[in-house]
């Protein structure tokens, strides 16, 4: 970490941010959002956490939002500046690849997978990209809106 | 000729050897799988899932009035702090007040789980430990017999010793008893002389400093890069504790320290652990003399399941539970359930830091930095 992070406010963060390319910022007070355009998210996580300071990594995670497809959500903060990172990338319809953050943060590298085993999003230079959760030999991703409850599926396995 | 097998006494042959899904230290069902040269890790590989109910999927068939008592199972051993999170993301997406009693209440409860599910830390991680220290189980029971008493007064509160049911949106659902205060007050005092016997057996007891000592460290930057938080994040030298650094609940009406140490080891959040079991004492006192009087809940008690409908948004709540940050990504579709929720199990991210730190450590040690990260696999598997 640098020096020059403390002084740097979610205002100062916010226009820093916004100068990345593909990047639409939002959100109001300490939570930025980062609408990320899906090629560049892997440059906009690497820039949260060099030139913005997030060395913290929170969650990452997806949301399916049926015919508009999968969303990826990334969570970062600052813990020396009181602002956090909320970095977004809409996949398209139908699109289950995405670029891997896991170089960038390593905690992404368990949350990738349980994205993958959930959702099916193949992270694209993820080092270890299998199920975390369910078994290997599970079929389907529960967290997909397709995925109906009571799917039904062996009792043991 | 008899077959002979060479042994290589270099130490260059490798061992796998499986370690759980049963295994005393676990606390719960993990596995790992350890590549051995001798007695050295030189790979991990963790299988986690035993304990997985697709907790977000089940999140997203329940009503906002039903899924907290079900929180109490991610996390069951602080099932307080669970409950906490899921209801500060719909109030925050609703913007539902919360009345200041019921505000106090919460801190009171989220402090005494802290001290109960510090008493399950601090006792399973000496009995893994051994017989080093003082017989192996002498901790485990002493811990025990203190987190009971805290029970206690959670069961004459609720009605249960382990999941509660306590908050609900807009507030919680119980107040306290008449003589829970009293009670309460003697618990504390009593715990807190206790803290003192627990630390006499094992601050300079050299078995002790000698398996924590030195022991998986965690390094700066590998805490912040994996997430992990809580005590191991605090005993890595870093100074975040969401109570103070993003009061929620009216933390900020109170004072408390927030303990850091450098080392990083075992033993590192071993000193943290045992300050924040004094600042949770230090807490709750002040609670309970400044408890203010009122309604415990702005909405009514939970008559049906369409009672408590949540405005289309987003939020993330968290909350720095026993095992760190507990967080709840919600969203929410103007109905009586979310479209989705995320769950941030603190175990999760602090269990992933294990693969980074077991290499080079020896087997033994596996089973104290193990219990030192103190996982909790309802809330890993979720």
């Amino acid at each position: 970490m640098t020096a020059g992070h403390d002084r740097l406010t979610d205002v100062r963060a916010r226009e820093m941010l916004a100068t990345v390319a593909g990047v639409t910022v939002s959100g109001t007070g300490a939570t930025i959002v980062a609408e990320v355009a899906s090629d560049h998210w892997r440059e906009a996580a690497q820039f949260a956490k060099d030139a913005l300071g997030c060395a913290f990594f929170s969650f990452l995670t997806a949301i399916d939002w049926k015919d508009q497809g999968i969303e990826v959500v990334a969570w970062v903060d600052n813990l020396d500046a009181p602002f956090a990172v909320e970095l977004r990338t809409k996949l398209g319809p139908g699109v289950t690849a995405c670029a891997s953050i896991a170089a960038v943060y390593r905690g992404a590298n368990w949350m990738e997978r349980e994205c993958f085993d959930m959702f099916g999003v193949r992270f694209d230079g993820h080092p270890d990209l299998r199920r975390i959760l369910l078994a290997d030999d599970w079929a389907g991703h529960p967290l997909l809106k397709s995925y109906a409850v009571d799917t039904p599926h062996p009792p043991y396995r | 000729m008899p077959d002979v097998r060479a042994i290589d006494y270099a130490g260059s042959e490798r061992l796998t050897m499986n370690m759980g899904p049963q295994h005393p230290s676990a606390h719960g069902v993990f596995r790992a799988i350890l590549t051995l040269e001798g007695e050295t890790v030189v790979g991990v590989d963790a299988v986690i899932g035993y304990l997985h109910r697709c907790h977000e999927k089940l999140a997203e068939t329940l009503a906002y009035v039903q899924y907290p008592s079900i929180a109490s199972k991610t996390d069951y051993v602080a099932a307080m702090s669970s409950e906490l999170a899921y209801v500060m993301a719909a109030e925050r997406i609703g913007q539902f007040e919360v009345p200041k009693r019921a505000q106090y209440l919460r801190v009171l409860m989220s402090e005494l789980q802290r001290i109960a599910s510090h008493c399950l830390w601090l006792g399973t991680w000496c009995m893994d430990m051994g017989g080093a220290l003082g017989g192996g189980a002498t901790i485990f029971l002493y811990c025990i017999r203190e987190r009971e008493l805290v029970l206690d007064l959670f069961e004459s509160l609720v009605g249960a010793r382990l999941l509660y049911g306590f908050h609900q949106v807009g507030g919680v659902r119980y107040d306290i008893p008449e003589g829970w205060t009293a009670e309460c007050r003697k618990t504390i005092a009593l715990i807190e002389q206790r803290l003192d016997e627990y630390e006499a057996m094992l601050d300079d007891n050299p078995f002790f400093t000698m398996r924590t000592k030195g022991v998986g460290a965690i390094s700066r930057a590998l805490a912040q890069d994996v997430g992990v938080s809580g005590p191991l994040l605090r005993g890595s030298g870093l100074n975040w504790d969401l109570r103070r650094n993003q009061p929620y609940s009216s933390y900020d009406d109170f004072q408390f320290d927030v303990p850091v140490q450098a080392a990083g080891d075992c033993f590192a959040r071993y000193r943290v652990r045992m300050v924040e079991f004094r600042q949770s004492i230090r807490i709750i006192r002040q609670v309970l003399d400044g408890l203010p009087a009122g309604p415990i809940s702005s909405r009514p008690g939970v008559k049906s399941l369409a009672q408590v409908k949540v405005p289309k948004g987003e939020a993330y709540a968290r909350v720095e539970g026993p095992r760190g940050e507990v967080g709840c990504f919600l969203v929410a579709d103007g109905s009586n359930k979310p479209y989705r929720m995320k769950w941030r199990g603190a175990s999760f991210s602090n269990l992933a830091v294990l693969p980074h730190i077991l290499i080079g450590c020896g087997v033994a040690d596996v089973v104290a930095i193990m219990g030192s990260v103190d996982p909790v696999f309802g809330e890993v598997d979720r």
